[in-house]
């Protein structure tokens, strides 16, 4: 198990007589772009926020980098390096594009009462818009940013502190070809660098092409695990998409 | 650009209480204009301190009164029998703001827990249990007869001007402060608070931390404040100076200046306070003034709805973006530019 990066260990969470997540375990291979799917309402983000402290579990743990942590919380999970996106884009509109990056960079408690935007911090922000080609908007209200420019901007930010594993809660919903592909690429250019991916996404193509292994999500727990193609073919995930 | 911009923040803050200190030098007789002033500035004060926690954490304290009266019972019991020499209470001051954030500290870690309206309930509750603290700690507060100062034993032709110098200072302290969060992290880490806490949390914000922070300094200002005024009116009642009106002051010359901002506040102080005056003058003792207050806000909120100084800045800046010719409508046309480059550098400066 050294080469799991993450694992879910019996994760449950009911509100009031709904089994949202049931029993749910699974693992995220270091070095992969693991897909988590399934139908709607089949608990994908529920778990995502489990996982990353948003919501407390009823029952269950998780393990990551080797600690197993029961009380996960949000902040404590970033600094070691598990960072997360939101379905919606999550960034703060009223900050500038760099400053959004600068403040997800993550910062001492020195740091704190240090300059807002450092030099140190503007070199660091502009590498990252280089990489996603965003450095014209750098001194722009990231509000005025269009949703898909938000979305790419929320994944560069959560990269600025160099986490070892990221979950993206669908990362090409709603936005245009164009900017799936691109979003594609940094995927994969930051896999190849070595960050690990636990990725929700309905648009299958993307998934088959980009992601392996694939865990399947039904009615709050796995019932599906393995590469793309098996996955494809496995008659209880077709079971859970189409209906028997 | 930018350090023109500097420069002529600079400028504005040397012309502001440079005027202010020249006033009394040229008035000096006449006390109407000293007196005014040291109640307008000390809002202004006020609603700086207050801007720190309800503008720039986007946490609308009404509890900050409470804050006020400890740091007022303060002076007022410690100086109840001498002043010794009329500086002593000025130079305790700090005691008192280090003081008063302590107390602060846990009230604080728990009505932040809670968020936007529940959150103004919640420190509303703690101004209203030390107002009944006030009235009936008989032995410490002197309950509904209230605490004397030892009168000062200051010149009588230049009477004002030590409070009105001590609280132009306390002004200048409280504006410096909300300049230092916005220039560093503390402020950077405020604003997403304000945006979105939670998102905030994900980020690794010491969300808490900072939560603590500008709760805390904006007590502990908002004590010594209270402290001066104390010395100067001379009288601490537990219905003066556990008032929610000096909440509400607080609150509403903020939001009529530019939540968030470092001057906004000031101006809102340096139009309400006057204004205020102007009208009880006009109306004498009845509450009709009130009415024409009222009027004041409401006419402005419903011109400039974000408060003078955003809303100025926002036309400010769209007429700018207009003429350059970039009124972008910022959708899919914008989001296909970062994925070609070369398309890039269409405009988008500011």
């Amino acid at each position: 198990m050294s080469d799991m990066l993450l694992s879910v260990d019996h994760f449950t969470k009911r509100f009031g007589g709904v089994t949202a997540v049931n029993d749910c375990s699974f693992s995220v291979e270091k070095g992969s772009i693991t897909a988590l799917i399934g139908p709607n309402g089949s608990g994908k983000t529920t778990l995502f926020n489990m996982i990353t402290g948003y919501l407390a579990a009823d029952s269950g743990s998780i393990t990551f980098n080797g600690e197993t942590i029961t009380r996960p919380r949000p902040a404590d999970l970033y600094r070691k390096g598990l960072s997360r996106t939101f379905q919606q884009a999550r960034i703060f509109p009223e900050l500038t594009v760099i400053e959004n990056l600068v403040v997800a960079a993550g910062y001492t408690w020195k740091g704190l009462f240090g300059r807002r935007v450092s030099l140190d911090d503007e070199i660091r922000a502009q590498k990252m818009l280089h990489e996603f080609r965003l450095e014209s908007l750098a001194h722009l209200p990231s509000g005025e940013l269009s949703y898909g420019q938000r979305k790419l901007l929320e994944f560069a930010a959560v990269l600025m502190s160099e986490p070892s594993l990221v979950l993206l809660d669908e990362p090409t919903a709603g936005v245009n070809p164009v900017m799936i592909d691109t979003m594609e690429r940094h995927i994969r250019e930051r896999n190849a660098a070595g960050v690990t991916f636990l990725i929700v996404e309905h648009d299958m193509q993307l998934v088959m092409r980009l992601c392996n292994p694939v865990v399947v999500l039904d009615q709050g727990a796995p019932i599906a695990f393995g590469a793309p193609a098996t996955i494809q073919t496995d008659p209880l995930v077709l079971e859970a998409y189409l209906g028997s | 650009m930018k350090a023109l911009l500097a420069r002529i923040g600079v400028v504005r803050a040397v012309v502001f209480f440079g005027v202010l200190i020249v006033i009394p030098l040229v008035t000096g007789q006449i006390g109407w204009v000293t007196n005014t002033l040291i109640f307008t500035i000390m809002y202004a004060a006020l609603a700086s301190s207050w801007n720190l926690v309800g503008g720039y954490a986007g946490y609308p304290s009404l509890g900050h009164a409470a804050f006020f009266g400890l740091g007022a019972y303060s002076i007022a019991i410690i100086f109840n029998g001498s002043v010794y020499g009329g500086y002593l209470p000025f130079v305790v001051l700090p005691l008192v703001a280090i003081g008063a954030a302590l107390i602060s500290l846990p009230i604080g870690w728990v009505a932040m827990r809670t968020r936007a309206d529940v959150f103004a309930i919640v420190t509303i509750t703690v101004l209203f249990i030390a107002q009944t603290l006030a009235f009936n700690f008989n032995t410490v507060t002197g309950g509904a007869q209230g605490k004397s100062v030892a009168p000062a034993p200051f010149d009588v032709s230049t009477y004002n001007w030590p409070f009105y110098y001590v609280m132009l200072a306390l002004l200048a302290v409280a504006m410096g402060i909300s300049l230092y969060f916005r220039k560093t992290k503390i402020g950077l880490s405020l604003a997403t608070v304000r945006a979105d806490e939670e998102k905030a949390h994900g980020v690794g914000v010491r969300v808490t931390a900072v939560k603590l922070i500008a709760f805390a300094v904006s007590c502990g200002l908002v004590a010594m404040v209270g402290g001066v005024w104390a010395y100067y009116v001379g009288f601490v009642y537990p219905q003066f100076a556990v008032d929610p009106l000096i909440t509400i002051g607080m609150v509403l010359m903020t939001f009529l200046g530019g939540r968030g901002t470092l001057w906004g506040p000031v101006l809102g102080a340096f139009i309400l306070v006057p204004a205020q005056e102007f009208f009880a003058f006009t109306f004498g003792a009845s509450e009709l003034y009130l009415f024409a207050y009222a009027a004041v806000f409401l006419v402005i909120m419903l011109f400039l709805p974000r408060g003078i100084l955003p809303s100025i800045s926002d036309r400010l800046r769209k007429k700018r973006a207009a003429a350059n010719g970039i009124l972008r409508d910022a959708s899919d046309a914008a989001s296909a530019v970062s994925a070609q480059p070369a398309a890039h550098q269409t405009g988008v400066t500011r």
